[in-house]
């Protein structure tokens, strides 16, 4: 453990793309306090460009783009975390279960994978968000999790398989430790590491699956988000009217927390698996 | 006084899409094992000696036949009750310690199913002494890793492990077909220093001079089924089933080179 916080300090993607998350994420908790009013609120002068006061200028109606910025960057996190948190307890439950137990129980669960793999998750999530009118973040991100695990799941299950074999799970078993026991004690921690990386994409798909629909304007429209931002700059011709400051810092935000979050996928990868790691 | 008992156990798995097909790894197979007796199961890969095993340990049940322990089926005593007093060693020294774990948590896995009430000091004297029985130094082998161990030692501290728990008979399932020639002996020497205080061996194996050096009784088994059984001094001088003496003969011999026959 210890050896590999050392190798995870001292690994470039890691440091970097963690660096740039982390700074986002303060930005986004701390920035907000410091404003005396709401990010909806018109408190500056029309499509003012960036200045001192207004550091990422405003919107055709002087809404403030940077409280914009920062409170979406909150709303971005929220749903990667319970989105992905989501779609990993369920994917990882059904891996753990069908691949250990086995069985008819897992070829009812293969089966539900299966079928839940083969629905094109984008498509099924944007009629049940245009039926359902989302209203919330929490709301959004248990649909967006209820969609995207079938892959975890698969792999978990794959993996499980394997290590179910080992002699040790049957010195367990021997020993009187109960399936939970021995799923929780003997297996998962043999693959701790690829389940922090599985939670790490899915934490990216998340925060993709959200900023499309919001984008598309089936996003809960009460709140503040990146994807809601782009909405609004393309709804009220930002793009032609040259207010390139309404919906640059969005597309941008996202692309920096997905991206630095996959680059940190693969330094991890790095940390993990020495054969991958460059001298 | 008979301890263990199969009578006509079978296993069948279902292999295929929905288990179509069917594989028979053991058939109708009966043998006993008496108290502190050692019996030998030899056979050869796939004729469903660690099938056995499993089955006696619980860790697969039989599709047919009862297997019986103290004369009541096992089926009908408690798990927990069972494991207090069967306890297996496998193969696999390598495969049988969990890779990320210090090697001792084997034996600390005991301590929460079994002896919950145990204080530290009184664990910790105990894992002692079942380190001792099986000549390894707790200092030496307590919170090393298993590949800081040697596969005897490892062989060992599973041993200990079972001894930890009163055990009446111990599945030894090759236990020391992965070891080298001179720690094999004394992991051997030890099973016999068990057997002298009264532990019955359900000794598995491929290896037939491994089986006549410790056991009281052989059970042979090919494909599944049991082709020859009695006294190993008995089926070692004088073999009555063909397949029994193809094996014999088949075993290379220490002052003997090959020549083609």
């Amino acid at each position: 453990m210890r050896e590999q916080f050392y190798f995870a300090f001292r690994n470039r993607k890691v440091v970097g793309g963690l660096s740039v998350i982390l700074g986002l994420l303060v930005l986004g908790l701390v920035a907000p306090l410091f404003a005396d009013y709401g990010p909806n609120e018109y408190v500056g002068p029309p499509a003012a460009p960036p200045s001192g006061e207004f550091l990422f200028g405003t919107t055709t109606f002087g809404q403030d783009v940077f409280l914009q910025f920062t409170t979406g960057l909150r709303s971005t996190f929220l749903v990667g975390v319970l989105g992905g948190g989501i779609a990993a307890l369920i994917g990882m439950t059904i891996g753990f279960v069908a691949g250990y137990r086995g069985g008819l129980l897992d070829e009812v669960l293969n089966m539900l994978t299966n079928v839940v793999l083969v629905l094109p998750a984008l498509a099924v999530l944007i009629i049940l968000h245009a039926y359902l009118g989302i209203k919330s973040i929490p709301a959004q991100a248990l649909f967006i999790g209820a969609f995207s695990w079938p892959w975890v799941a698969r792999a978990v299950r794959a993996q499980t398989l394997s290590l179910r074999s080992r002699e040790f799970v049957d010195l367990a078993r021997l020993s009187g430790m109960g399936t939970m026991r021995i799923i929780r004690r003997e297996i998962a921690p043999n693959m701790s590491s690829y389940l922090l990386l599985t939670f790490i994409l899915l934490f990216g798909g998340a925060v993709l699956f959200a900023a499309t629909l919001d984008f598309i304007g089936l996003g809960p429209t009460e709140s503040v988000s990146l994807g809601l931002m782009m909405n609004n700059a393309v709804h009220w011709s930002a793009l032609h009217l040259g207010l390139w400051w309404w919906f640059v810092p969005p597309g941008l935000g996202i692309t920096a927390i997905v991206g630095a979050l996959y680059v940190t996928n693969v330094g991890l990868d790095e940390v993990f698996n020495p054969r991958l790691r460059e001298m | 006084m008979v301890m263990l008992a199969l009578e006509g156990v079978t296993k069948v798995y279902q292999v295929g899409a929905f288990g179509r097909r069917k594989l028979t790894a053991v058939s109708e197979v009966s043998f006993d094992v008496g108290e502190g007796e050692v019996i030998a199961l030899i056979g050869e890969s796939g004729s469903g000696k660690s099938t056995i095993g499993r089955m006696v340990l619980r860790l697969a049940s039989p599709s047919g036949g009862r297997i019986l322990f103290g004369g009541k089926d096992i089926t009908g005593i408690r798990e927990h009750d069972y494991r207090r007093e069967v306890q297996g060693v496998f193969q696999d020294p390598f495969s049988s310690f969990n890779p990320i774990f210090r090697a001792d948590r084997v034996l600390h896995m005991i301590r929460e199913g079994f002896f919950p009430r145990l204080n530290n000091a009184q664990w910790m004297s105990k894992v002692e002494a079942a380190l001792e029985s099986v000549s390894l130094d707790p200092a030496q082998v307590l919170g090393r890793y298993p590949h800081q161990l040697s596969g005897g030692q490892m062989q060992r501290m599973l041993i200990a492990r079972a001894l930890l728990l009163d055990i009446r008979l111990l599945v030894a399932d090759e236990l020391i077909s992965m070891l080298d020639a001179s720690t094999r002996i004394d992991v051997l020497n030890l099973l016999a220093d068990l057997k002298q205080r009264g532990l019955g061996i359900l000794f598995i194996t491929h290896d037939l001079s491994l089986g006549h050096y410790l056991s009281d009784r052989t059970v042979i088994l090919r494909r599944g089924e049991v082709v020859e059984t009695g006294p190993t001094t008995e089926v070692f001088a004088a073999p009555s089933h063909a397949y029994t003496r193809l094996m014999l003969e088949s075993v290379p011999r220490l002052h003997q080179k090959w020549e083609s026959k």
